[in-house]
């Protein structure tokens, strides 16, 4: 689980629901499938969550039905001035945090 | 089936009785494999009820944005809706995806909150085959909403 990238918009305003695409490389191994007579367990990104301004704004539990390298958006309505922190978090319990601040007009 | 009431005086009710709830339960050792897998629920469906209980969800304001026909199963783009004012009072808590064809039926679960702003949210998904998909709405009164898109899938995806 590396290099996540995330697309905000250059600015926004208060009010304003902008759209946040993030995008994390991951096998996303549904643990379903065979490598000769041995079962290949899965490991997955279980859990992407986003704050902003500390608080939550939007969750996803993952399950194996979600393609490799899962690519996420979502909206939010502008509060204010802050920063995000997307976080996922995979089957064995790695986290990989993104921090990124919106540009409040 | 289960507990519908039973009258029994007509012979047709009585079969039904028979057929009904604990009666086929204990007569699925017996039944050929077929009959059985009938009789139980579908895993999707188990999902379906894990999620909604005993509400009755209601057909509206879910909306899927997803191919008609997926060429590659493994990575099919979809976006999932709900109209919804999103205000403290009135928004979507999760939407809820559930495939009724792959091995697992799980997709994913989106969790909203009212500065969401909007109860959408966009990614990818497997599909093994040519199937339905399920969506389920979760709303901050207690109601559920429900949705099906049928994909065809030329390429399965999960690998096979």
């Amino acid at each position: 689980m590396s290099r996540p990238r995330v697309r905000l918009p250059e600015r926004a305003k208060v009010g304003e629901i902008i759209e946040v695409k993030t995008l994390i490389s991951h096998v996303m191994e549904m643990g379903q499938r065979r490598e000769g007579d041995k079962a290949i367990p899965r490991f997955i990104i279980n859990t992407f969550t986003a704050t902003y301004a500390g608080a939550e704004v939007f969750k996803a539990e993952l399950q194996p039905g979600i393609s490799a390298n899962p690519y996420i958006a979502f909206f939010m309505k502008v509060p204010g001035p802050g920063e995000f922190e997307f976080t996922w978090i995979d089957d064995n319990d790695a986290r990989v945090v993104e921090k990124q601040k919106l540009n409040v007009a | 089936m289960g507990s519908t009431m039973v009258d029994f005086r007509s012979p047709l009710d009585r079969r039904t009785f028979i057929l009904g709830g604990s009666a086929v339960a204990a007569l699925l050792p017996f039944l050929s494999r077929d009959a059985a897998a009938q009789a139980a629920a579908q895993p999707w469906e188990d999902a379906i009820k894990k999620i909604i209980g005993d509400n009755k969800p209601t057909e509206s304001r879910l909306t899927f944005e997803l191919p008609e026909i997926a060429e590659n199963g493994n990575t099919v783009p979809f976006t999932v809706t709900v109209e919804s004012p999103m205000s403290e009072q009135d928004h979507v808590k999760a939407i809820h995806l559930i495939s009724t064809g792959n091995p697992q039926p799980g997709i994913a679960t989106f969790h909203f909150t009212p500065t969401s702003g909007r109860a959408s949210a966009s990614s990818r998904m497997r599909l093994a085959k040519t199937q339905d998909v399920i969506g389920v709405a979760e709303l901050s009164d207690g109601k559920f909403l429900m949705a099906k898109r049928s994909v065809k899938v030329t390429i399965g995806g999960c690998g096979g």
